[in-house]
């Protein structure tokens, strides 16, 4: 029997301390207050009117702030306390993979002889940096079934954007061309973003009644002027495509590439590779499936890797290993060009590398195994008071609809998440997908723990009871939070994007 | 192999018993079996976190740059980072938090991005900043992007004064968009706008300073955006807001930056931070995430993402921008090393690297077969000719415990607009506030000695 006594994950103790409002650095400057301190150069201290010229001084002074170093530690630290994390608590939202992000990978990234590297040293002094990154893209090749990669992306859209130039830079080399790329309408808003800024136009396959894409529909849609499609499998309600043999098949057979989004790998890492389901491109999160930590929205990264064809278009500089056994950076000629200022996210992507080399092939596989574990066990336990949208096996996370509680008792999917809020888990993601009613989608992660899942069952089941009992409260939640709800349209009607805006 | 799983065994048989299934294939039944991998991936086996360390820590050991007193910049600079802005910088609530898509517990990240916001318009000198793009090579692709959106023309002229790796990347993205794009030659350092034809541009794009670190005179390509409404966009180095004038003070309607000077390690290129602005009226079309204040339902004073209706989530292939991520956490860390550096610091920093390159300029001219490419003004960075090669020179100077700077034919491929004729033997100095005086002549030593041997 399992112990419910203990749920690690659930942060309800955390006070987030007052409910003032915390002034910003600007207020909280006083003029002559200074905190930095610098080295003593020692050079001769010539006024800047003999070292530049004055058309481009600056005649007025641009002002920053002027607080103590004890008042800038006490700014920013009260500002963390009024923030969620993974490290506070467990992050359900779904499609975002907020696992828990081990500190080790941290440490790797402030090793000195890491971030302390000028992107531009030669090769001859960075070979540490290219080896590292070197076989990092042997692994991630290895767990994707791809044949090549490029790390430089910095996050999955700008990934995804480099892909679909990829798949252009085929269709082109090739004489062909193609217009149009296939998306489900279940897809993330970034994939038909990109696909307009690679220059492709959006064709929307609508999903079936099972919430998969609608393979005789595909069929249709397909013809010569198709680049591709772009897949996310398991697709964004949780759930696997399970014909998506046919589906590469089909788009193959018509000229087209297959586009892997990688958003949902943490759903088959180890045990099943994109590779081998006929996808040509696939681009990773790193800050998912590979646990580098999401920064607040960033740094992220967003490495792409391809089939044995598209290779010799990926972005260039690559990490190469010469025949003397050093490290270089190699750039083919059919390279589309850098899609980075410099060579990536390293830090990220060294963060990634430690992270695989801890879990190894089998460590990867029990990843999958119990993120996907955790979304069965949570549907399953909060089927009878808030359903699937789709009501079978799901992934690493299920989509549920709080439809019917809308209907019955005016509680929206926006007012469960709320009330999670005071519950002390962070919310699901909500209203996405888009072809769910009052979607609420769960991705547990497997670094959650079954009490943990209990614990949230347990907080979601009192907020249904409540939705029956006093909706008001929901509408109002949360309430223990340092703000409540807060004016989104003042905000946009309103712009204050600075202190300084009137 | 290890892992971060909790579930003891006891507690999957239980999970599973609960799902009515005997083992965790039974999760992926529905799979089709010839797609499932049967001998796992082909990687290593997993390794405890300390048997892992000694691998990175190796990896670590062999990046000789990371010892050498840095003298390279070409867009990456080695400024101070004090111990407390990394212990803030750190702080986990902050590392591992996601987007805010839930203001009311996310409070502390949209508060200190505000911070950030304001202070990127400050030092840009223009109202309308975003929370951040990956780095200053997609700041310039989100502004050509904008420009095209906002003008409705797709021709762009581009100064070859930007930084290489910028433009590269404009060329880049610009096989999506259709973009063409004009690059302007350099003379004697300088953009020489009278070579170029700009009628029917979106975009005029300017580097300030120029990546050969050169003062440009910003108002001849203002006047050259007026005469054929374009939008101007300025690429400039926030640390010269310390002293320069400012973008938004030059008439930019966008301004691009690259934020790693702000408190953020040289990282071998990333994460670094992508900082853009832009005037009022080209708002709508902003790429990227906008923190804006408002108010909670009690009056309290509270921050929130906004004019989300721009965003690809929301407008999906109408969007103008993919930007979903972006850097957050160097954002953040920019605010930290602002308020660390406050008013008079900011300007300190600047000055202190203004001195120590020009000191470190005239010092170079006692080395015979030295010359400095061009002998119009600078702020903290210049070009020289070696009478070598600059990668032997760099390899040898790394000998004597110098990263002497960056080989402008490494940096540009073996041709470049900005610099007519040989890049080989033409090198990147850059001095910031870390440098001393004894450590310059130290440099200027070693450099004498590495031209002579």
């Amino acid at each position: 029997m399992i112990d419910f006594a203990a749920p690690g994950g659930r942060a309800s103790s955390l006070p987030l301390l007052g409910r003032d409002v915390e002034p910003t650095l600007f207020e909280m400057s006083v003029a002559g207050r200074r905190c930095f301190q610098l080295r003593t150069t020692g050079l001769p201290q010539i006024a800047i009117e003999e070292l530049i010229p004055s058309a481009h001084l600056n005649p007025s002074t641009v002002e920053i702030a002027e607080v103590s170093e004890r008042d800038l530690v006490a700014h920013f630290t009260r500002l963390s306390h009024r923030q969620f994390s993974v490290d506070l608590g467990m992050y359900p939202l779904g499609s975002c993979t907020m696992k828990y992000n081990p500190k080790f990978c941290d440490a790797v990234a402030a090793l000195t002889g890491l971030n302390g590297v000028h992107p531009a040293a030669p090769a001859s002094l960075t070979q540490g940096w290219i080896e590292l990154l070197w076989i990092l893209e042997q692994r991630l090749v290895a767990i994707t079934g791809m044949a090549g990669a490029t790390l430089q992306p910095a996050a999955g859209a700008a990934g995804e954007l480099t892909g679909l130039l990829l798949i252009r830079a085929y269709h082109e080399a090739r004489g062909e061309i193609r217009t149009r790329i296939l998306i489900p309408d279940s897809a993330h808003g970034t994939n038909p973003a990109s696909v307009t800024l690679g220059g492709y136009e959006v064709t929307t396959i609508p999903s079936n009644e099972r919430g998969l894409v609608d393979l005789e529909v595909l069929k249709r849609s397909l013809g010569p002027d198709v680049a591709g499609i772009m897949l996310t499998n398991p697709n964004t309600v949780g759930l696997f495509e399970e014909e998506i043999q046919e589906i590469a098949k089909a788009v193959h057979d018509s000229g087209g590439l297959l586009y892997y989004d990688g958003a949902n790998l943490n759903a088959i890492v180890g045990v099943l590779r994109p590779g081998d389901m006929g996808f040509d491109v696939v681009h990773m999160n790193l800050h998912k499936t590979f646990a580098t930590p999401h920064g607040g929205g960033g740094p992220g990264a967003g490495p792409v890797a391809v089939s044995e064809r598209l290779v010799p278009y990926l972005p260039g500089p690559r990490p190469a290993k010469a025949d003397d056994g050093s490290f270089e950076w190699k750039t083919t000629t059919t390279s589309i060009g850098r899609v980075h200022g410099w060579h990536g996210n390293a830090l990220v992507l060294a963060r990634a590398l430690a992270y695989i080399t801890v879990h190894g092939d089998d460590g990867l596989r029990r990843v999958a195994q119990h993120a996907v574990l955790n979304a069965n066990w949570l549907r399953v336990r909060l089927s009878e008071f808030l359903p699937a949208a789709y009501d079978r096996v799901c992934m690493h996370e299920t989509t549920l609809s709080a439809a019917a509680l809308k209907a019955k008792y005016g509680v929206r999917g926006l007012d469960i998440a709320k009330g999670l809020l005071e519950e002390g888990f962070h919310s699901p993601t909500v209203y996405f997908p888009l072809i769910v009613d009052e979607a609420l989608m769960f991705e547990p992660t497997e670094t959650e723990s079954v009490q943990t899942l209990e614990a949230l069952a347990l907080a979601l089941e009192r907020i249904v009871g409540r939705a029956e009992t006093d909706p008001e409260s929901l509408h109002a939640a949360p309430r223990t939070t340092p703000v409540s709800r807060v004016d989104e349209a003042r905000a946009a009607r309103m712009l204050k994007a600075t202190a300084d805006a009137t | 192999m290890a892992d971060y799983i909790p579930h003891t065994t006891a507690e999957v048989a239980d999970m599973l018993e609960f799902l009515g299934m005997n083992s965790l294939d039974d999760l992926f039944a529905h799979i089709p079996d010839a797609l499932k991998l049967s001998r796992g991936i082909d990687i290593p086996a997993g390794v405890s976190e300390p048997d892992a360390a000694v691998l990175f820590n190796e990896f670590a050991a062999r990046n000789d740059a990371a010892k050498l007193l840095c003298f390279a910049g070409a867009g990456a600079y080695d400024h101070e980072v004090p111990p407390v802005v990394k212990a803030l910088g750190s702080r986990s609530e902050f590392v591992t938090a996601y987007t805010p898509y839930q203001p009311e517990v996310a409070q502390g990240v949209l508060q200190a991005v505000f911070e950030f916001q304001t202070l990127v318009s400050r030092i840009s000198g223009l109202p309308i900043p975003n929370a951040s793009l990956y780095d200053a090579a997609t700041g310039l692709v989100e502004a050509l992007n904008m420009a095209s959106g906002v003008k409705g023309r797709s021709k762009m002229i581009i100064s070859a004064g930007v930084h290489p790796h910028w433009r590269q990347t404009a060329h880049t993205f610009a096989r999506g968009t259709g973009h063409e794009i004009v690059e302007v030659p350099l003379v004697n350092g300088l953009t020489d706008w009278s070579a170029v034809d700009c009628t029917n541009a979106a975009a005029i794009v300017v580097g300030y300073p120029n990546f050969l670190g050169l003062l440009e005179d910003v108002s001849v390509a203002r006047s050259l955006a007026d005469a054929n409404d374009a939008l101007l966009i300025v690429g400039a180095d926030p640390i010269a807001a310390g002293l320069l004038k400012t973008a938004g003070q030059w008439g930019a309607d966008i301004f691009i930056g690259e934020g790693q000077p702000f408190g953020t390690a040289l990282s071998y290129g990333g994460p670094y931070l992508g900082l853009f602005a832009c005037a009022e009226e080209l708002i709508r079309k902003l790429p990227g995430r906008i923190v804006g204040e408002t108010v909670d339902t009690e009056g309290r004073r509270a921050y929130v993402t906004t004019l989300r209706a721009r965003e690809q989530d929301i407008r999906r292939e109408k969007a103008t921008s993919n930007i979903c991520s972006n850097q957050t956490l160097m954002a953040v860390t920019a605010a930290i090393q602002l308020g660390w550096l406050g008013t008079a610091g900011l300007r300190e920093v600047a000055l202190s690297c203004a001195r120590g390159a020009h000191y470190l300029f005239e010092e170079l001219k006692s080395i015979e077969g030295v010359v400095r490419l061009s002998d119009e003004a600078f702020f903290r960075e210049f070009c020289v000719e070696l009478p070598i090669a600059a990668e032997v020179a760099i390899v040898e100077m790394a000998k004597r415990g110098f990263l002497a700077g960056v080989s402008l034919a490494q940096l540009c491929g073996d041709s470049d607009l900005s610099t007519p004729g040989d890049l080989s033997r033409k090198m990147l100095i850059a001095v910031t506030e870390k440098r001393t005086k004894s450590e310059i002549d130290a440099y200027v030593s070693a450099l004498r000695e590495v031209v002579a041997s």
